[in-house]
């Protein structure tokens, strides 16, 4: 299974290979109609992906007017940047603490937990812990929409709808699957001989964990924080079903919510949509190779 | 472990329990039998819900596989220009499906969206046209959202996937005189086989479940035309107050779910690879 990927190995930035077969210097002179038509392609699809972000940005510094009158895809015609106020004045400050909230303790939740478990199946090849190891690649199939409906009654019964609480909960268990997973995958890559010393040296388990296991897990810990923090940044469902006061709405939800009360006023929700995905530009922007890497390693176990 | 065990395998136990009962969420849940099963296998809403989720699934597939590969080989290339490409096209991922939708309602609305706007400055009047509102496109709109907002993360899975495979197969392919087209049928794409089989799993599996963007835009309509069925399910659990026929859905719906993830590991011959990795465990 890690013949694509395991979180740690050095694989792109180790470039095995190179550039494809052509010999550098060589040929690279010469124009390639296949080179030519792959450029045009890719540049198409900048065009899609670009042109409608584009929009968006343009559209939220106007104003109510100047949107239905001036030309949307042009910057003349006046800008304002009124729409940030009106959305923070509609209760999106409120969707975002949530959201941030809501993320942070997930992130904590999900990766402690699942490398915690993940150290004790590999340690302790029990039946139990393989049994439990399949039951939790069962996990990994299983869509969440085949669950919500009980998963809804649970949290009602449990007196727990309509709180962050309950996102929590059922956000951290749904990524606990890929998270195990992944973490298995990797402590299992830790040599058995760098345990047995800190065991040797007096320590129990609990020191190898604390010592030895946290400290060297380190890239798989940041790439499950950004993929699972990615994941319940973005999770709609859930919060659709298990939540519906303004005051526990995170943002996903919270944007529809907007649109409903703003349904007329285009701009402030394209401001209120350009908020909600800044702190994850800002992350991008920052770290993008590993935010890259993260995305793509976590599946391609 | 807990966790998991208490908010998935139990509400997914409940599932499959739920759809023997009639239950509108208040009260005690009666006995049904096969009630609601009948229901399902007799109600001509859900079965055109799930032709609708068959196209989407379908359709997906088919427009996300080949330019998710070619955008992936593409920006696997180490041109710089290429990993500028690469930083743009991973965008799309950073938004949230509520923020996806959003931003297309706006440029589809036919009066004042950005599209009919292009589409009279620049006098291009197919643009013009009632995208989430005419029954004869509207699912098609909806597929090609969706694959707006996938096809950057499966192109991620071609990059890294390409860039994996060793130089040397290259190299000797082409000392054999092996052109660029030869090169991809013969090296990039059986190298590939394992990233084609994730990418079609998580698409495939993906597409059958697949519900925000649907919900916020057009909620199943016009008529019944995109109601998909997890659609179908959602509605019949929270608007319509029936837990137990819901349960049918989501059972049926989590049941394709898996036999289709276990028959593409299988075909494959991943799974043997996997178990023989997992045997370590």
């Amino acid at each position: 299974m890690s013949r694509t990927a395991t979180p740690r190995r050095p694989v792109s930035s180790s470039r095995p290979g190179g550039a494809p077969a052509v010999p550098p210097g060589r040929r690279r002179l010469r124009i390639r109609p296949g080179r030519v038509l792959a450029f045009l392609l890719a540049t198409a699809w900048l065009v899609v992906v670009i042109a409608p972000l584009y929009y968006m940005v343009l559209a939220s510094f106007r104003s109510q007017g100047t949107y239905l009158t001036a030309n949307p895809w042009l910057p003349t015609g006046g800008l304002t940047l009124s729409q940030y106020g009106t959305v923070f004045g509609a209760g999106l400050g409120r969707y975002l603490l949530n959201s941030v909230i809501l993320t942070a303790v997930c992130i904590v939740v999900t990766v402690s937990l699942c490398l915690a478990a993940a150290y004790r199946i590999v340690r302790r090849s029990t039946r139990a812990a393989g049994a439990s190891f399949r039951v939790l690649l069962l996990g990994l199939a299983i869509p969440i929409q085949a669950i919500i409906v009980p998963l809804y009654l649970l949290i009602y019964k449990m007196h727990l709808y309509d709180t962050l609480f309950a996102l929590m909960l059922t956000m951290s268990a749904a990524a606990v699957p890929v998270s195990v997973l992944v973490m298995v995958s990797f402590v299992r890559d830790i040599p058995r001989e760098l345990i047995g010393a800190v065991l040797v040296d007096g320590g129990g388990e609990w020191t190898v964990f604390r010592r030895l296991i946290v400290p060297l897990s380190v890239p798989v810990i940041a790439t499950l924080s950004i993929y699972d923090g990615l994941n319940v940044w973005n999770n709609f469902i859930l919060p659709l079903v298990l939540t519906q006061s303004s005051s526990v709405a995170v943002l996903p939800l919270g944007l529809t919510k907007l649109e409903g009360q703003y349904a007329i006023n285009v701009p402030a929700v394209m401001a209120a949509v350009l908020l909600s995905v800044l702190p994850l530009v800002a992350l991008f922007a920052v770290m993008r190779r590993q935010v890259m890497r993260s995305l793509g390693s976590v599946v391609m176990r | 472990m807990a966790l998991f065990g208490v908010f998935i395998v139990v509400p997914l136990l409940g599932a499959v329990a739920l759809s023997f009962f009639r239950w509108n969420g208040l009260g005690a849940p009666r006995w049904a039998g096969g009630a609601n099963w009948a229901q399902f296998a007799r109600d001509p809403l859900a079965r055109q819900a799930l032709e609708v989720t068959a196209k989407v699934v379908v359709l997906s597939w088919v427009v996300q596989t080949p330019v998710s590969m070619g955008l992936g080989l593409f920006t696997a290339g180490r041109q710089r220009y290429r990993s500028a490409y690469a930083a743009v096209f991973v965008l799309p991922l950073l938004l949230s499906t509520a923020g996806i939708a959003l931003m297309w309602e706006a440029l589809l609305d036919p009066n004042f969206g950005g599209l009919t706007a292009l589409s009279r400055s620049l006098n291009l009047g197919f643009l013009q046209q009632n995208w989430l509102g005419d029954p004869a496109i509207t699912l098609y709109v909806l597929i090609a959202l969706i694959a707006w907002q996938f096809i950057p993360f499966h192109t991620l899975l071609y990059q890294m996937g390409r860039r994996q495979i060793p130089g040397v197969l290259y190299e000797a392919a082409v000392l054999d005189g092996a052109g660029p087209v030869r090169l991809f049928w013969r090296v990039t794409l059986p190298q590939l086989r394992y990233t084609v089989v994730t990418s079609s799993t998580l698409i495939i599996v993906g597409s059958l479940t697949y519900f925000d963007i649907i919900y916020i835009m057009t909620d199943g309509g016009p008529g019944y035309t995109t109601r998909v069925l997890s659609l179908d399910m959602y509605q019949a659990a929270f608007q319509q107050d029936e837990f137990g026929y819901a349960s049918v859905l989501a059972v049926v719906l989590g049941a394709i779910g898996v036999a289709v993830a276990l028959a593409l590991v299988r075909l494959s011959g991943f799974g043997s690879m996997a178990s023989q990795q997992e045997g370590a465990a």
